[in-house]
């Protein structure tokens, strides 16, 4: 592995716009991180019963409302954003306000902070869900007679991973119907609720960025990946600050369902799940999902530096690797696969720091066996007898999955725990392997160097390691 | 490190040594290239669903496409979607070319993927089972309990799970054992001219050697066809299917979906020539920006699209406005691959923008777009229409914009109508805008 190492533009951290179950911005994140607070419960948004895993975190609808976040002559583009697009538009907000950036929706009247063409947005996204009232309501107008007496044809109850159906099987609906009439019963803007690139599109149109911008699709990878991308274009000179991040709902019929198809969820057996992600453990069990993510300014240190900003964090050091996953999707693991470890060996080399130089890391930590499993030995390899002292982040057992969005809770905690030079407290492990992972309360601890990394389903990797500014 | 080998910022020089397409005009270089020459047009009937009652009922399909000649071990791939399986079968046919099979050597953790892919097709039947399943007419709600108990038993849990937009990432990593830096982004119509322009970019900045980039996509599904029909968006000339996309033309009234993958083999000039492979063309420009002005429009004047093209000419080290020394006369790039989508809209910005980048020149550069002849590929028409430069600067001809009969007064370019031409072209410059303002521009030279 060789590594190029050109002088290149600084690029820092200046804001947190984390947006999680526990509200909007970094302060209700950290304050549940610091406290040791969970928002896993049962899902109340819809019932969730017929999975084996019930739990979720929810953000309540009464902690955020997006046409709060958005100007009024943007209140109508509301009504064509999907959940995910939602949480996007609020967590944007939500940073650059902590960012103390002046942006066409902070005041329109005044020259924005960074010049619009010099400003960038990257933004990860997952599959978003159609919103199932809305469409079914459609569908249901093209149903034939013989569909409206028996809505489903029995089928042999059997084991959920064999293949039991294809898409040969017959059409409950009209589509004759539909396709002349039935399709009417949708908005003529419904596909554009459910595009991905969507977030980014809302987020640029709202804060005027006409810089470079992307939407990365590369599930639980996507933020880590999103912000590898704004420290290219900050570096190759395309912008001088990005939000980048993700967000994504997936507490959604299609989305419990395919994350279940994906042996990713913890069955809660009866329990509200408030206890059942733990990472690193003997007896972890799965995940649970969470809605959120969060968008971060990342500034040219130049900039940042000009405007007096606030510096959470350095960006030294990036890499991404793809797994080799045996399945092709990633549902299996070979445990010989070295890619994560290569992440985190090249982005410390980025870097230019060593492992020992590491104080904390904050992995995926889902509490998915066979995840968790390859991250502890890409750490164990990386690290060697250190990785059972380094203290862990973690941040699923408080704010649950949030998919193409957890990279940026993860990153926002890190930069946040790097600022105030603080642990937050881990919850629920008890028999952590080989790690120093157990549940333990918040502590104050010297943090020089953190590597956060992001593993994802499908295979993409990232470790991306942050400095304190001035250490 | 020789000069040569570098940009004049002393970055490498990245170049494609390999190309292969899927798409509905043909699955290889050769066959594709031809029917453009001769103006084909690869519309047909849907009938992969039934369409016949939907406002408009025809698309550029691929038909008969079998991907099981193109992997190692096609029980691997048993699970992959139409979208894999183009992506597959474009990718091997780079892979070739580049003569990668044979390299050896080959450090794998060298090699990247980034990709402009889009999701897999919706089970649509039984996706609509489960939701009738759960649907309560007295509430106008889906009641989850049913929903999952009927999705439970009736989906099938690998297609969903391959479902995300990044499985083609995956499967391609695990056909070519590639375990380098992996992306995929999906910005609607420009993910893949934006997935080249950042792979440019990985291995400019030495992080990669290898990457294996470009888009596959199709929406020729029940729903993907119905939200473009609600959006009205596509040609509904059903009567005249065959001269619906019309790019250009006066009475151009929407696109046409086509569905497909384009692949190309990205490296670094040392890399190639160390292990003696064959540089087709070096990719010279990039740029992309953000319109930031509608969900639902593009900017009236163009600004977004004209600025990515700026931005491509600026890292080309083009001027826009120059011309070779006499007697040669061309101005610096001699061949624009259009968006040009056949919308009303479209056809007239980007004519817009790139008068307004290219000033006098501009009516000395021909501009077509081969979604006349093969629809629009979405998220893959970028990567396809970048190998079409390439190809058009191997061959010294321009493909046509068909269907192009009653010239627009107000889009006054050489679009190259109907008829493929003969031109001295070494550098060309491509274009993808993207639904939501994501514009995109790559400009590519041939090797001296």
């Amino acid at each position: 592995m060789s590594v190029i190492r050109i002088p290149r533009r600084r690029v820092v951290i200046t804001g947190l716009g984390p947006i999680s179950a526990f509200g909007v911005g970094i302060e209700p994140l950290w304050n549940a991180m610091i406290a040791g607070k969970t928002a896993i419960k049962t899902i109340t948004s819809m019932d969730a019963s017929g999975f084996p895993c019930s739990a979720g975190a929810q953000l309540p609808a009464d902690a955020f409302d997006v046409r709060s976040v958005v100007p009024k002559s943007y209140r109508k583009a509301t009504k064509v954003m999907a959940r995910d697009i939602e949480l996007a538009v609020g967590a944007a907000d939500a940073a650059v306000r902590d960012a103390k950036l002046i942006t066409k929706a902070i005041n329109p009247d005044v020259e924005p902070t960074i010049p619009a063409s010099r400003f960038g947005c990257h933004i990860g996204a997952g599959l978003i869900a159609a919103e199932v009232d809305e469409l079914t309501a459609a569908l249901a107008s093209s149903r034939p007679e013989s569909f409206q007496r028996s809505a489903i044809s029995s089928r042999p109850s059997t084991d959920s991973r064999q293949p039991i159906a294809n898409s040969l099987s017959p059409c409950p609906i009209d589509l004759a119907h539909w396709g002349s009439a039935g399709m009417q019963n949708l908005t003529p803007l419904w596909l554009l609720k459910y595009l991905p690139n969507m977030l980014a599109c809302h987020v640029t149109i709202i804060h005027d960025c006409r810089g470079p911008s992307n939407t990365i699709t590369c599930a639980e990878a996507s933020c880590a990946l999103s912000v590898g991308e704004s420290v290219r274009v900050i570096q190759r000179n395309a912008a001088d600050a990005c939000l980048s991040g993700g967000a994504e709902c997936k507490l959604n019929t299609m989305g419990i369902l395919r994350q279940t198809f994906s042996r990713r969820l913890a069955p809660t057996n009866g329990s509200d799940g408030s206890t059942i992600v733990k990472p690193f453990d003997a007896h972890a069990t799965g995940s649970v999902l969470g809605e959120g993510g969060g968008i971060i300014v990342v500034e040219a240190f130049d900039t940042a530096l000009a405007r007096g900003a606030t510096l959470y964090a350095e960006i030294t050091g990036f890499a991404a690797t793809q797994s080799f996953c045996p399945d092709t999707v990633g549902l299996e693991l070979d445990p010989d696969d070295e890619s994560l470890g290569d992440a985190m060996d090249m982005a410390m080399r980025n870097a230019g720091v060593k492992p020992e130089e590491i104080d904390a890391i904050a992995p995926f930590g889902s509490g998915i066996p066979n995840i968790d499993q390859a991250e502890i030995a890409a750490i164990k390899r990386v690290f060697g007898p250190r990785a059972a002292d380094i203290p862990i982040i973690t941040t699923i057992p408080n704010t649950g999955n949030c998919c193409a969005g957890v990279g940026a809770i993860t990153l926002a905690v890190a930069a946040k725990a790097m600022h105030a030079q603080m642990l937050p407290a881990r919850l629920n492990t008890t028999n952590a392997q080989g790690l120093c992972a157990n549940a333990a309360p918040a502590k104050a601890a010297p943090l020089r160097n953190i590597l956060v990394t992001s593993t994802g389903i499908g295979g993409q990797n990232v470790a991306i390691v942050l400095r304190r500014v001035g250490s | 490190m020789s000069a040569s080998h570098t940009t004049n910022s002393g970055e490498p020089r990245v170049v494609i040594t390999g190309m292969g397409w899927v798409t509905p005009l043909g699955f290889d270089l050769a066959t594709v290239w031809k029917r453009m020459m001769a103006g084909d047009c690869g519309v047909s009937k849907i009938d992969r669903f039934e369409a016949g009652t939907f406002p408009t009922t025809f698309a550029a399909q691929i038909r008969d496409f079998d991907f099981t000649k193109y992997v190692d071990d096609p029980s691997v791939h048993a699970n992959a979607g139409f979208n894999i399986q183009y992506a597959l079968g474009a990718a091997r046919q780079a892979w070739t070319q580049a003569c990668l099979g044979n390299a050896t050597h080959l450090n794998t953790r060298r090699v990247g993927l980034y990709l402009g892919a889009g999701e897999g097709v919706l089970d649509f039947p039984n996706y609509a089972r489960a939701n009738l399943a759960g649907w309560d007419e007295a509430t106008q709600k889906v009641d989850g309990r049913k929903w999952a108990e009927a999705a439970l038993q009736c989906m099938n849990p690998m297609l969903e799970v391959e479902q995300e937009a990044n499985m083609p990432l995956s499967h391609l990593a695990r056909e070519f054992g590639i375990c380098g830096p992996a992306y995929n982004c999906l910005t609607a119509c420009a993910a893949s001219t934006q997935a080249v322009g950042e792979a440019v970019d990985i291995l400019r900045r030495g992080e990669a050697d290898v990457m294996l980039s470009g888009g596959t996509h199709t929406m020729l599904h029940v729903l993907g066809v119905t939200g473009f029909n609600r959006l009205t968006a596509l040609s509904r000339r059903n009567d005249d299917m065959m001269h619906a996309s019309r790019p250009f033309d006066r009475t151009r009234d929407g696109f046409v979906m086509g569905e497909g993958s384009g692949m190309v083999i990205l490296e670094t000039l040392d890399h190639a020539a160390a292990r003696g492979a064959t540089p087709l063309a070096e990719v010279l420009g990039y740029g992309s920006t953000a319109d930031a002005f509608r969900i639902t429009d593009m900017q009236p004047e163009g600004r977004g699209p004209a600025e990515a093209i700026r931005a491509a000419l600026r890292q080309a080290g083009i001027d826009p406005h120059a011309t070779h020394a006499p007697p040669d006369g061309r101005p610096h790039i001699q061949y624009i691959s259009a968006h040009g989508t056949g919308t009303k809209e479209n056809d007239s910005i980007e004519t817009k923008a790139v008068k307004a980048v290219f000033g006098d020149n501009a009516k000395n550069i021909p501009m077509s777009s081969i979604k006349s002849m093969m629809g629009h590929l979405i998220a893959a028409a970028g990567a396809v229409e970048l190998i079409t430069c390439v190809l058009a600067i191997q061959n010294q001809m321009l493909p046509p914009t068909i269907n192009l009969r009653e010239p627009d007064p107000d889009l006054d370019l050489d679009y190259v109508p109907n008829t493929a031409r003969a031109a001295v072209v070494d550098t060309c410059l491509s274009n993808s805008f993207g639904f939501g303002g994501q514009n995109d521009t790559l400009i590519v030279r041939g090797m001296e």
